[in-house]
């Protein structure tokens, strides 16, 4: 065995050695750096919340809270109300709510409590997301050429027998409420989808152990202990879809049919918030700029609070599991 | 004195079998067949459209599409290839934007301050913004960059969609900075790295399939993205000049889906083909990348 002598190792420099002051002041560039972008996000926010706001202010002051009540859109009058718009953007919403909330709660059961094996369950969730991945504007264009044509003779069908209830009470005659909305509730399945799974697969095993040890059906068990106590979640998630039908725009601009009118039926052309944006935006004059800066930031305030009370839920939810 | 017990004596139990026919039992199985219904009709959309995507959009594709302009109304043949080189130079302004705001601001929430108020802040706000319809990007882009430069143009599509990705980069980013194992950190500043050191050298090179997953995903949104590029990139018949309308991809889609014209609606189909594929690509890699992440 050989051993180095000492002076080798005192004469080369220590291995590890504090800091220098180039290193210190990267670092402190590099965590500023960082910071700046933390803030950056909330001034980011804060910015386009701002300008939407700024630019709407003189159509604000011209036209007021009657802007949310007046049904009119005219711009030669300069009379211009967004009552129809907010209707159909409710409207529309909330029917695809049902719809999509129905199917992605449904998949969401499917896919959590042990109806596959496990890989299948997989590719099935895989799926499921893609829905997601494809834009909503070639929706918007398989909604034009192929649904429309396919719910057309139900919903004649429909209009003819059963025309006496308003929700049909009149025909499809092309783009209407009734494809917008299937197509929306296509496009916020994958979210309720996703965010429901999340909720039901973070309840412990051991909650549904103790209820099939209690003698439960699978279904019992599902009903009476899972979803209750993922509920919370799935309530998130249903907001969160919700927020999502709001905003959505062109499935809507393609498919709604953008008339200025209130109808209860399913079938009639509608209009919504988003759309109305898409559509005059491109066109805008002097005089309607800032009254769809107006409309805007009505949509931007309806997104914004359906969208925090949504994340205040989720917040509140994921709290509660972690335990 | 205990009696034995004799075998012939029968014990009373009750049924234990399996009664599909009792209430409880055939409740369950008709709420399962409704939700494997529910599960296999939710898949039909997405099947639907990809084989309408390939039966028709399909026709058109050729070499022809990617270096050909739009066609006029009445000329025939014709291709989008403006629109592809628009569709990739908007979403390339946007990711250069939108990676490193995404990423730097997720270093900090997620290792220099993740419990301080501006992080707590800057994490609910950037939530919200996931949720901003994107339409409203638009809006924005178009009252601080086209109302400023005066003039619709890529520059003003690439902001507006970056708009849309820096919440979902930051937020991916942050989650995949949270995975890198605590002892690597402590190992870092063990060997005296300042911690900018051992983020830079150490952090974000492991984290780096997971931010490049949400990257990627990100960018498959924003090359989708139709609302946000209607009145701030506009369209154009012409290629690209960034201070100029632009055309996109998805905006062709859209307009052409509204023509008479049957050539222009067999484009918006091709048109629609190549951006699925596009995007679905974009998230089959995202995938690939983020299971290798894993192991």
């Amino acid at each position: 065995m050989t051993t180095l002598p000492l002076t080798e190792f005192e004469n080369t420099a220590p291995l590890s050695k504090p800091p220098s002051s180039t290193d210190i002041f990267f670092d402190k560039a590099f965590r500023g750096l960082t910071y700046t972008f933390t803030l950056a996000t909330i001034l980011l926010l804060g910015y386009i919340v701002f300008e939407i706001g700024g630019k709407a202010l003189p159509a604000f002051s011209d036209y007021g809270i009657g802007f949310l009540t007046s049904t009119t859109w005219d711009v030669n009058a300069g009379q211009f109300g967004i009552l129809p718009e907010i209707w159909g953007t409710l409207y529309s919403s909330i029917l695809a709510l049902i719809i999509g909330g129905f199917f992605g709660i449904t998949i969401a059961i499917f896919l959590t409590q042990d109806f596959l094996p496990y890989n299948v369950e997989m590719v099935l969730k895989t799926i499921i997301e893609l829905l997601a991945a494809i834009p909503s504007v070639v929706y918007g264009l398989w909604g034009i050429f192929c649904l429309i044509p396919l719910i057309r003779p139900l919903a004649d069908f429909l209009n003819e027998t059963l025309g006496f209830i308003p929700f049909f009470s009149t025909s499809l005659s092309g783009p209407g409420l009734l494809p917008a909305a299937l197509v929306l509730a296509i496009m916020i399945l994958p979210t309720v989808a996703a965010v429901s799974q999340d909720a039901l697969r973070s309840i412990p095993h051991k909650t549904k152990e103790a209820a099939f040890g209690m003698g439960t059906t699978r279904w019992e068990a599902i009903l009476r202990v899972m979803l209750p106590t993922a509920s919370t979640g799935i309530f998130g998630a249903l907001v969160l879809g919700f927020g999502r039908a709001l905003g959505e725009t062109m499935a809507l601009a393609m498919l709604v049919g953008n008339s200025n009118q209130i109808s209860l039926s399913l079938f009639s052309p509608a209009n919504t918030l988003a759309a109305l944006l898409a559509l005059n935006f491109p066109e805008a004059g002097e005089l309607e700029t800032p009254v769809l800066m107006y409309a805007a930031c009505v949509l931007l305030l309806i997104t914004l609070v359906v969208n925090i009370a949504g994340s205040l839920i989720m917040a509140s939810t994921s709290s509660g599991v972690k335990r | 004195m205990n009696t034995p017990i004799t075998l012939t004596e029968t014990i009373r139990l009750p049924n234990l079998e399996r009664q599909p026919m009792e209430p409880r039992a055939l409740k369950s199985i008709v709420l399962s067949a409704i939700t494997v219904t529910a599960a296999v009709t939710a898949c039909i959309p997405l099947f639907s459209v990809l084989i309408m995507l390939i039966y028709r959009g399909g026709k058109r594709l050729s070499l022809e599409i990617f270096y050909a302009l739009p066609p006029t109304a009445f000329e025939m043949g014709g291709g989008f290839g403006n629109a592809i080189v628009g569709t990739l130079f908007m979403v390339g302004i946007a990711s250069v934007i939108s990676v490193p705001f995404g990423v730097l601001a997720a270093v900090y929430l997620a290792e220099l301050g993740p419990y301080s108020r501006v992080s707590q802040i800057a994490r609910f706000c950037a939530k919200t913004m996931t949720g901003l319809p994107s339409i409203l990007a638009g809006v924005f882009a178009y009252a601080a960059v086209v109302l400023v430069m005066g003039s619709y143009s890529a520059w003003a599509g690439g902001i507006a969609l970056s708009l849309l990705m820096i919440p979902v980069v930051m937020l991916t980013a942050e989650e995949a900075i949270k995975m890198v194992p605590q002892s690597m950190k402590d190992a870092a500043l063990g060997m005296g790295c300042t911690p900018s050191q051992s983020m830079v050298k150490v952090v974000l090179p492991v984290a780096i399939p997971g931010i490049i997953t949400g990257v990627v995903l990100a960018v498959a949104r924003a090359a989708g993205e139709t609302a946000p590029l209607l009145f701030t990139a506009l369209f154009s018949d012409y290629w690209l000049q960034a201070n100029e309308p632009t055309a996109s991809l998805a905006v062709l889609i859209y307009n052409y889906s509204g023509m008479p014209f049957d050539n222009q609606i067999e484009l918006a189909w091709t048109a629609s083909l190549v951006l699925v594929l596009m995007v679905l690509v974009l998230n089959v890699v995202s995938r690939i990348i983020g299971r290798r992440k894993k192991i």
